[in-house]
């Protein structure tokens, strides 16, 4: 038996179009020729690109006719010059941090360091298997035991583990860890996490994947955590009390010792959201705010590439209270000799096969060997310069939502000039990108109608964000001198906005 | 050191800002946090310190001749794949939220979907998860979901951390109850199915070819399940689909697996390639990212992130899943190895496993006192059953002979005792195996 | 089908009327304006016994997922299997063609307690949502 593909091409690929019907592109893509046609649209019977010729010879029997695969799986077939060549032009219609700037607020899109690559791609360490015995993993084992103690130090954390592979799975990581804790002291009915209403999606999601229940408490006016609010949840129920910090608003929860205190008076434990950690690294030690478990994400403090989407690497960082409960392995050190700690009785697991996106660590790890303590200060001091510049610039045509200075990131909206010719946050972004720069992070927090979330990096040059200024504030000129130009945009890119409507409606997921 | 600001610059920026110094941008951090004592080195490493220092630490991993799989597995990396990967256009993007400026991620991804669902013999897969056994509990969860039923039966022959995995990702608050099926043999006994299968079934569990190398034909299985109204969950190994029939042919109703071997190296655990499919009926069941083919405004043809309302990001606390973040560049990764191979590469490739493992099982076998433990037709692993200890045999030859032998499976199934599961792939030959023979000839 | 008139309102933007001795129940226009355009509708299931308020199913414009809560209690009777495959109807003819499902009323009295229609539009000009 074979199945029918759920959803067929509306083209018929057996069939296929000429390049692209010479649609002219813009001048962004001005090099690249047209040419939309899938890789099975290439296709030609009989055209081949990798072959394996080597046969081991045995006298062992066939694959028996009932085992085998019935009907060929439909892939393109091509030759290693079409494979090139059809990826490298779709790599050119991509926006990217090498390519764009690409202030994405919350996602930390800061320069990735090649010389992370070369070493990930080491032998020594690529080809290194996951259940190769401790004897054979040595370096490896000792570059993840030295991050490990270094990422504690940088949080003001005891215990953590690197085998979470994102920020998500962090969070899920986390919250077992919590689960786990009260189980053990007999505290099954804590079945409540609080997270406030500009927390990121992940929050409430992890917390009822688990079974918790998600309470969303009402930021207070100035966007941070309201003491009384807070109060009337925490309770005898109250697991945690899930905080991103600095906020998704790009402040800081400067009540965060208050909140500490409440929640551990209420039995409660704090988590905190490490996704912004960009705004604190160096600066500030979670630790000794009270935070009892963090996360953080290799893949936006740690500079590590993020691929399109991942592959990220997570890591959960807890206070000693909580060590005994983080998934297996650890990596521990005896004497001269580095282990993979299974041995750990009250462990909640393991959130994945093996140990952990090691080659993801490791881009990290080489990061960090890079900068001392006091660099690593210099990063969030100049994410927070870079921020504030951007939102200085902009103060007149984007007003933001907090009059307060911003930490790593801010959150702007478009000015009434703008609003009243009808120009929507979405309008503006895709208007951004006919003038090469990448959009911000759009419409989240959720709680900021109509937000712009901009995060810059401290990787970013003061030219840049002059740059991205300049265009900013040209197409709120533009948003008013011809509305429909900034409605209709983007003009320059490979495709004009797209029907997303339909996309969902009939969902084309496969050739 | 990667910061771009000068001296100069931050000056004259913080004067924009109309501040006097970088203090008063901080004033909303309680002063008594600020700049705590780290310890940490008070010299960061120059780039060629770094890498130079990194290159000593990889070189302390002992470089063997490994025949350890297990799930994860030594294959050719083909240069063309390397290339293209490193594309920082690629490299260095994100999840692809503007799409029109990012139709290039769209499309593989979009690619990579039909690729997967094509190979697995799926209605339709999504774009990608952290690994194989998060894509095995994801779809475990799902099926718990759509039978609101507790109950969960799996194989003998599942990869027992995808197992481990699994509990975990329920966590100590629910109540599902899991249990093994027994086995003939390595495989899934089908009476004993029957005698667990029940009313409260949520799903049953399987694996081919299983943890230890032997490929199963769970058709009836699968059959008896959808006859009590539990759904199949299938894990599958992509390279061995181009030989073995499909968990789509065998009735799966979620298709998973660990896509490492389509062109990714070892990495000691990750990045690897969750794979994740189903039939089109749970589609929404999906979780993460999925792409999809739409037109633009003038009607071309483009791609978009679709079925969003099913994620975190909108539904919150009533997604899926949590999962944001996926393994991207991992799927990239696998739809140009895949395009590189093609359908007659792929079973070329397939079949070059399946020899080089019955070639080194043939020499091994002759060992004296070396058997095979199962009868059953296998992939590119087995489990060898030795006249020794496992564990010592293994110390022995990683020590004196710069080879790794295999994975003693004692400690995943204690019942199975000294017993190597050893793996052979395309990256093998005849000189590897007689070396491998003549070490383990010489060690017992 | 019900006039618009005939309807009551919930708070959450849901419609309920009486055909014979069963409830029907769908979305009101403000709401179907509210939410864009849908994408997808998914139904509760047959014999699906409902509390009133609480959530019971789901509509989904391409950003964003909107619960629908039952008006009042009861039980589910039929299912309007039309808005699945083409859920455009609801936006089209919310009270009519994009009709939700039918339920048998543990309380016909219950349906005195919601809004009728000039509340109903009183409510929607407050903005109170």
């Amino acid at each position: 038996m074979t199945s029918t593909p759920a959803y067929q091409l509306t083209d018929n690929p057996k069939n296929p179009q000429p390049a692209n019907g010479g649609q002219a592109c813009g001048k962004v893509y001005d090099t690249i020729k047209p040419d939309n046609r899938l890789s099975i649209e290439k296709s030609a019977p009989g055209r081949r690109a990798l072959k394996f010729k080597g046969r081991l010879k045995h006298t062992a029997p066939p694959v028996p006719e009932a085992m085998k695969r019935k009907t060929s799986p439909r892939l393109p077939e091509l030759s290693e010059f079409d494979t090139v060549r059809h990826f490298t032009r779709l790599s050119k219609i991509n926006f990217s941090v090498d390519s764009h700037f690409y202030p994405l607020g919350s996602c930390t899109m800061k320069y990735n360091p090649r010389v992370n690559e070369d070493v990930a791609a080491l032998d020594g360490f690529a080809g290194l298997h996951p259940l190769a015995s401790d004897e054979t993993a040595q370096g490896t084992l000792e570059c993840l035991y030295d991050l490990q103690n270094r990422l504690c130090e940088l949080c003001g954390m005891d215990a953590i583990t690197l085998q979470p592979a994102a920020g998500a799975h962090s969070e899920f990581t986390g919250l077992l860890v919590a689960q786990a804790y009260f189980a053990h002291k007999g505290q099954k009915d804590r079945v409540e996490i609080i997270v406030p209403d500009s927390a990121h999606g992940t929050n409430p999601a992890t917390a009822s994947m688990l079974g918790f229940s998600p309470i969303n408490i009402n930021s207070g006016p100035d966007g941070r955590v309201d003491l009384e609010v807070l109060k009337r949840h925490l309770g005898a129920k109250t697991a945690v009390v899930m905080l991103t910090v600095p906020n998704t608003l790009g402040i800081f929860e400067s009540g965060i010792e208050s909140i500490a205190r409440m929640a551990h008076e209420a039995g409660a434990l704090v988590y905190m959201d490490g996704a912004n950690f960009n705004a604190l690294i160096g600066l500030v030690k979670p630790g000794e705010l009270g935070v009892d478990i963090m996360h953080l994400n290799m893949h936006k403090t740690f500079s590590t590439p993020h691929g399109g989407g991942g592959p990220g690497a997570g890591a959960i960082a807890v206070k000693k209270h909580l060590d005994a409960y983080l998934p297996v392995p650890i990596i521990k050190k005896e004497e001269d000799r580095f282990l993979a700690d299974f041995n750990r009785p009250l462990s909640v697991g393991r959130v994945k096969a093996f140990f952990g996106n090691t080659g993801v660590l490791l881009k990290a790890y080489t990061y960090m060997l890079m900068h001392s303590a006091r660099e690593l200060g210099q990063i969030a001091e100049n994410a927070i310069i870079n921020a504030n510049y951007a939102k200085a610039l902009l103060k007149d045509s984007y007003p933001a939502h907090s009059k307060e200075h911003c930490m790593h990131e801010c959150v702007l909206t478009p000015g009434p000039e703008m609003t009243a010719q009808g120009i929507k946050t979405l309008d503006i972004a895709k208007r951004l990108l006919d003038y090469g720069f990448h959009a911000p992070t759009v419409y989240f927090p959720l709680i900021v109608h109509e937000a712009i979330m901009i995060e810059p990096t401290e990787t970013e040059t003061r030219e840049t964000i002059d740059e991205f200024a300049a265009a900013m504030k040209k197409i709120s000129v533009e948003a008013v001198s011809d509305p429909q130009k900034v409605k209709d945009a983007p003009h320059t890119m490979p495709v004009k906005r797209l029907d997303e409507v339909q996309a969902a409606r009939q969902p084309n997921l496969r050739w | 050191m990667f910061i771009a600001n000068t001296n100069k610059d931050r000056e004259q920026m913080l004067k924009a800002i109309g501040v006097g110094s970088f203090s008063d941008l901080v004033k909303q951090v309680p002063e008594k946090f600020l700049y705590p004592k780290f310890k940490l080195p008070g010299e960061g490493m120059d780039e060629m310190q770094a890498a130079s220092a990194m290159k000593a630490l990889a070189a302390k991993n002992k470089t063997l001749k490994s025949f350890v799989g297990a799930g994860a597995y030594e294959r050719y990396i083909p240069a063309a794949l390397k290339a293209l990967l490193s594309r920082g256009e690629f490299l260095t993007a994100y999840t692809p939220y503007q799409a029109e400026a990012s139709q290039g991620i769209l499309q593989t991804i979009y690619e990579y979907q039909s690729s997967i669902a094509a190979l697995y013999d799926m209605d339709c897969g999504n774009a990608s998860m952290y690994d194989g056994a998060s894509s095995f509990a994801e779809a475990v969860r799902a099926t718990v979901r759509i039978t609101g039923r507790k109950k969960v039966l799996y194989s003998y022959g599942i990869h027992p951390q995808y197992i481990t995995t699994l509990k975990t990702y329920f966590g100590s608050g629910d109540n599902c109850r899991f249990i093994q099926i027994p086995h003939k043999d390595g495989c899934l006994d089908l009476a004993g199915l029957e005698m667990l299968l029940d009313q409260d079934t949520a799903c049953i569990a399987v694996q081919s070819p299983n943890f230890l190398g032997l490929t199963e034909d769970f058709s009836r299985a699968a059959a008896l399940a959808k006859a009590k109204g539990a759904l199949c969950v299938a894990a599958a190994d992509p390279v061995s689909l181009g030989l073995f029939s499909t968990p789509g042919a065998q009735g799966a109703d979620f298709a998973v697996g660990e896509g490492q071997g389509l062109g990714l190296p070892l990495s000691y655990g990750g990045p690897y390639l969750g794979i994740f499919t189903c039939k089109k009926e749970y589609v929404r069941q999906m979780p993460g990212r999925i792409a999809g083919l739409t037109k633009d405004k003038d009607g071309k043809r483009g791609f978009v992130l679709t079925l969003q309302a099913r994620e975190q990001h909108i539904r919150r606390d009533k997604a899926a899943s949590n999962i944001c973040s996926n393994e991207a560049l991992c799927a990239l990764g696998a739809t140009v190895y895949l395009s590189l191979l093609g359908p007659e590469g792929l079973k070329e490739l397939a079949q070059a496993n399946y020899d080089a493992a019955h070639a080194a099982a043939e020499r091994l076998c002759s060992i004296k006192g070396v058997n095979l433990k199962f009868k059953g037709t296998f992939f590119n692993e087995f489990a060898l059953a030795l006249p020794c200890d496992a564990n010592k045999l293994r110390s022995r030859l990683i020590e004196k002979e710069s080879i790794d032998p295999g994975l003693p499976l004692k400690d995943f199934y204690p019942d199975l005792g000294d017993t190597l599961l050893v793996c052979a792939t395309e990256t093998k030959t005849e000189d590897d195996v007689l070396r491998l023979e003549k070490a383990i000839k010489e060690s017992i | 089908m019900p006039k618009p008139e005939e309807a009551r309102y919930t708070k959450t933007h849901e419609w309920i009327a009486f055909e014979g001795a069963e409830a029907i129940v769908g979305v009101s226009d403000h709401a179907q304006h509210e939410m864009g355009d849908v994408v997808f509708v998914e139904l509760p299931k047959m014999s699906q016994k409902l509390e009133k308020d609480k959530p019971c199913t789901v509509v989904e414009s391409v950003k964003s997922a909107f619960d629908i809560y039952a008006p009042v209690t009861g039980e589910v009777s039929a299912l309007n299997t039309v808005v699945t495959g083409e859920p455009a109807i609801i936006n089209q003819s919310p009270l009519e063609k994009g009709w939700l499902f039918k339920m048998k009323v543990n309380n016909p009295d219950d349906l005195k307690t919601l809004m009728d229609w000039a509340a109903y539009q009183e409510f929607i000009k407050q903005g109170v949502h």
